[in-house]
């Protein structure tokens, strides 16, 4: 009987990182498929090819330090980065377009910094901003969602990223757009005269934030991640919307709800800031970073310049991080408050 | 209902405990022989005081205490001493140490024995003896000498009495059967305890996945002063720290003992053992060990004898040697692999695991940190153990210990929570050993500067005092020199047969016959006082001594230094005139 020498503890839990990114993986489905449903096949196609260039891109730079691809691969944290810069992406972009993105992600902010858990930056976000500071046109190119006007099929979508010269993309403005260009008009009336507008947000728009939301739920349920950070986002992005409502008047940012349910608040909250490696740690920490986040969304969304804010917010707020873990270190046991803890 | 409080963290790993539940406690019987480590406790190892051959009752003191934190040791079954020397013992290092070996004669002849009649008649200090040379040592899994945890810091009393029967380590039920099955023994030791400390409560803390003896306790403890509380299962609420938090709300201050809070935690199998010492005068020579894991067919719980090898309980649980790979002495979560199945079981041995490959698979690679933070939500210290194995990797000391890595009590649940599968807590192991060691190396090289910086301030007083000397001769001669010229009284004569005298003694030094020790041993004798009395002043500083003891020492070589400048001032007065 020859018998280990093995340093405790034996036992294991259940969690495994692989798993936790597979896990991800599958909780996206929902928002894919009501991307797919509003917007045609774009975001299916983005997210495909943005794997295929990911894993390749995440190869390459494994052989190139000497890694062990089988082992390495199989933690399929490329897969979901990839998966999420896809999504983010506006459907129907040019396949160089995409490239560009996940090797920014994949080869700048992830490999460059030393591979999976010490890339300070959000990979996905990384390789977002990037793209819509170098190519403002191609990434602010939204198709109108089904109901809106024709949306393409499957042959429309693969033309449009791999022969775009002869693809002519019809676009249409988000319903953040409008708001934010909106001169004069009273919340109510703007919502009146513009289409884009649906029950509680932009139409598509709502549908495929509640997806997000649904999937994202999903994640808490298995404890992928806990609630600290998407519900300090939201409630803030909320708090922040209702301080500034102004009774829907025509200087208004729009209300707590619409903000909750338009561009990538969802998909922002539970699949973006939830990523482990580029947020605060501790409870308190996260509390504080989602909250964060939620206000710097809404800042930019309505006084910056850019279709979106989540990407920006999500990138200053990694900034913050390692600060927001310093202040925020929890109470050691037997530290400091002698006594009660009840 | 008593209010029981949360502890921050924890873990709920699958139980395993009904394995070993099935049958009742198994007498596990004599063996051919039995293997006793010397040092089964924390503190100084005990020192034999039989020899090769002799013949041993059971239950006689084999090996005794040393100093006041060590327990002796006592024959578990009768027979011959057959060997003292190094045997594989259950410990992390996996080192061998010296153990007493009995060829067991199977009559386990017992020694006369005597239990006191009427505890309740004896003082504290009394019982307290009683404990400690009956060889009790805390039985939970530490294995604290009990009677000097009972007796604590003289002046602290006790508010709460804490009684263990949490046992929230998977596949274990040691305690858990002790308490179905012998809960009134468990309560004759409790009331023992509250005789010797007198606490204002005491309470008896199980798990509530113990129903069986919850019942058995409530019934046996009906009418008396003891409280058992329930509260829900989670690793690690038997850690003696949660324990205390979860019953009290309290936290013991960092670096401090439960004692500081008024509070004593024993374990309800050193309850057991208490008893059996005082009320039978019977030693600690037997513990109840549960062997469970799927490499054995019929896990179940034995009363054992101490020393009994371990080998030797797994064939009587039906061990299949090829179907395990590992065997673990406690629980997954914070026991250690034994190497060889020959190690006895000592009485820190709860629990014997013999786990095959499915059950407790290998740990796979570990894969990098991402931050997930799992491991900071179950720490019931609260810590953040990813920013401590960062620093670990970094070998950072000085940040480990900024963020309280001493507060770390290796529960394990951070590593059984890690997706990335990283051995968290061997790094702090490893850590905390290395800060160990640097801060010893430190101590003994500040020792070496104090010691260095006294010398060359002793040097440089004796070469000034010399020179002192020296000028007072000066003037002495021309004083003297002055008189002669006056025509003073100075006998010539005289003079020159104190010269002669002074000439014959310088070359006997110099020759180093018989007069050298004579005329040098003051001299030698005094600076090696000295040296001795400085080094422990060095010693005293370094470890930072009470004042009081500092200044004496301090006064000590003030004075051997004076009496040696004396002594060699007399002695180039002798050599140079
Ligand atoms: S559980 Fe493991 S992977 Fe997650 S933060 Fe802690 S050490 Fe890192
Ligand atoms: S082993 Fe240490 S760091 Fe890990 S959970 Fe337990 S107390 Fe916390």
């Amino acid at each position: 009987m020859a018998l280990m020498r093995v340093s405790s503890p034996h036992a294991h839990g259940r969690y495994s990182t692989g798993m936790v990114m597979r896990q991800v993986l599958l909780a996206t489905v929902p928002g894919v498929f009501v991307l797919t449903l509003f917007f045609g096949f774009g975001t299916l196609v983005n997210v495909l090819w943005a794997c295929l260039v990911g894993l390749a891109c995440e190869s390459v730079a494994l052989l190139l330090r000497g890694r062990s691809l089988a082992f390495y691969l199989k933690d399929c944290s490329a897969l979901v980065t990839c998966v999420l810069l896809g999504i983010a992406l506006p459907p129907y972009a040019p396949w160089w377009l995409i490239a560009v993105g996940v090797a920014a992600s994949i080869l700048m902010a992830k490999q460059l910094y030393g591979g999976l858990g010490y890339n300070p930056f959000n990979p996905a976000m990384v390789g977002y901003v990037v793209l819509l500071i170098s190519f403002p046109v191609q990434m602010t190119a939204w198709t109108p969602p089904r109901g809106l006007g024709e949306v393409p099929g499957l042959w429309e979508a693969l033309q449009a990223c791999f022969l775009p010269a002869r693809y002519d993309a019809v676009t249409m403005a988000t319903p953040l757009d409008v708001l934010r260009q909106n001169q004069g008009l009273l919340l109510e009336d703007l919502w009146a005269q513009t289409p884009q507008f649906g029950r509680w947000a932009g139409i598509g728009w709502e549908w495929v934030n509640l997806a997000f939301l649904a999937g994202g739920l999903w994640l808490l349920y298995r404890r992928i991640f806990t609630w600290h950070a998407p519900v300090a986002m939201l409630a803030s992005l909320a708090l922040m919307a209702a301080l500034f409502y102004d009774g829907g008047s025509s200087s208004s940012g729009g209300s707590p709800l619409f903000h909750l349910l338009s561009g990538a608040t969802m998909f922002g909250a539970f699949f973006i800031i939830t990523d482990p490696v580029s947020s605060a740690v501790s409870v308190r920490g996260r509390l504080v970073f989602g909250a964060l986040i939620g206000v710097l969304v809404y800042l930019i969304r309505v006084w910056g310049n850019y279709p979106d804010a989540v990407a920006f917010a999500v990138l200053i707020a990694n900034f913050a991080a390692p600060f927001i873990d310093h202040y925020t270190q929890p109470r050691v046991y037997g530290h400091g408050k002698s006594g009660g803890t009840g | 209902m008593r209010r029981v409080y949360g502890f921050h963290g924890g873990i709920h790993p699958a139980e395993n405990k009904h394995q070993s539940l099935g049958s009742k406690i198994q007498q596990a019987g004599i063996p051919q022989q039995l293997i006793l480590p010397l040092s089964q406790h924390i503190g100084a190892p005990a020192r034999p005081v039989v020899a090769v051959g002799d013949r041993v009752l059971k239950g006689q003191m084999i090996a005794e205490p040393v100093g006041h934190v060590s327990v002796p040791l006592h024959a578990p079954s009768s027979g011959h001493i057959s060997a003292i020397e190094e045997r594989p013992i259950p410990h992390p290092s996996g080192f061998p140490a010296p153990c007493i070996v009995i060829d067991c004669d199977g009559e386990d002849a017992w020694a006369p024995l005597q239990g006191v009649a009427n505890y309740r008649d004896c003082e504290a200090t009394e019982l307290l003896e009683l404990i400690r040379s009956a060889g009790i040592a805390g039985m939970g899994g530490a294995g604290f000498p009990t009677a000097v945890k009972l007796a604590g810091k003289s002046g602290q009393s006790v508010k709460t009495l804490i009684i263990n029967g949490t046992e929230c380590e998977p596949y274990i039920t040691a305690d858990d059967i002790l308490m179905r099955e012998r809960a009134d023994d468990i309560v004759a030791g409790i009331a023992i305890l509250q005789h010797i400390l007198q606490p204002q409560e005491t309470l008896l803390g199980v798990e509530d996945n113990k129903p069986e003896a919850i019942a058995a306790l409530q019934a046996a403890a009906a009418g008396s002063a003891i409280e058992v509380v329930t509260f829900p299962t989670k690793y690690p609420s038997g850690g003696e720290k949660q324990l205390i938090e979860i019953l009290t709300g309290l936290q013991v201050p960092s670096g401090g003992l439960p004692g500081d809070l008024g509070i004593v935690c024993q374990n309800v199998g050193t309850a057991v053992a208490v008893r059996d010492a005082i009320c039978h005068g019977r030693p600690l020579i037997s513990r109840i060990t549960t062997v469970t894991g799927n490499a054995v067919d019929h896990p179940q719980n034995f009363e054992v004898l101490l020393g009994t090898p371990m080998q030797y309980l797994l064939d009587l649980a039906g061990l299949h040697p090829e179907r395990c790979e590992r065997l673990v002495m406690g629980g997954p979560m914070m026991g250690f692999t034994v190497t060889t199945a020959e190690a006895p079981v000592v009485k820190t041995t709860n629990c014997i695991l013999a786990p095959t490959p499915e059950e407790l698979p290998p740990p796979p690679p570990a894969q990098p940190c991402i931050r997930c933070g799992l491991c900071a939500e179950a720490c019931p210290a609260s810590l953040l153990p990813q920013q401590l194995f960062w620093f670990a990797q970094g070998k950072e000391f000085e940040k480990l210990e900024q963020h309280n890595l001493f507060d770390c009590i290796e529960c394990g649940a951070c590593s059984w929570v890690c997706p990335s599968h990283i051995p968290l807590v061997q790094y702090y192991r490893a850590s905390k050993a290395d800060i160990l060691q640097q801060r010893r190396e430190h101590a003994k090289s500040e020792q070496a500067r104090l010691r260095f910086e006294a010398r060359q301030a002793r040097l440089a007083q004796e070469e000034e005092e010399r020179e002192a000397k020296r000028a007072a001769r000066k003037a002495a001669a021309e004083k003297r020199a002055a008189l002669a010229e006056q025509g003073g009284e100075e006998d010539p004569i005289q003079a020159a047969i104190e010269r002669a005298k002074a000439k014959k003694a310088a070359q006997q030094a110099g020759d180093g016959t018989a007069a050298t020790p004579v005329k040098a041993s003051p001299e030698v004798a005094l600076r090696q006082k000295l040296a001795k009395s400085e080094q422990r002043l060095a010693q005293s500083i370094a470890a930072g001594e009470d004042a009081k003891i500092v200044s004496a020492l301090e006064a000590t070589v003030q004075r051997l230094k004076d009496k040696l400048a004396e002594a060699e001032a007399a002695a180039t007065e002798s050599g140079t005139d």
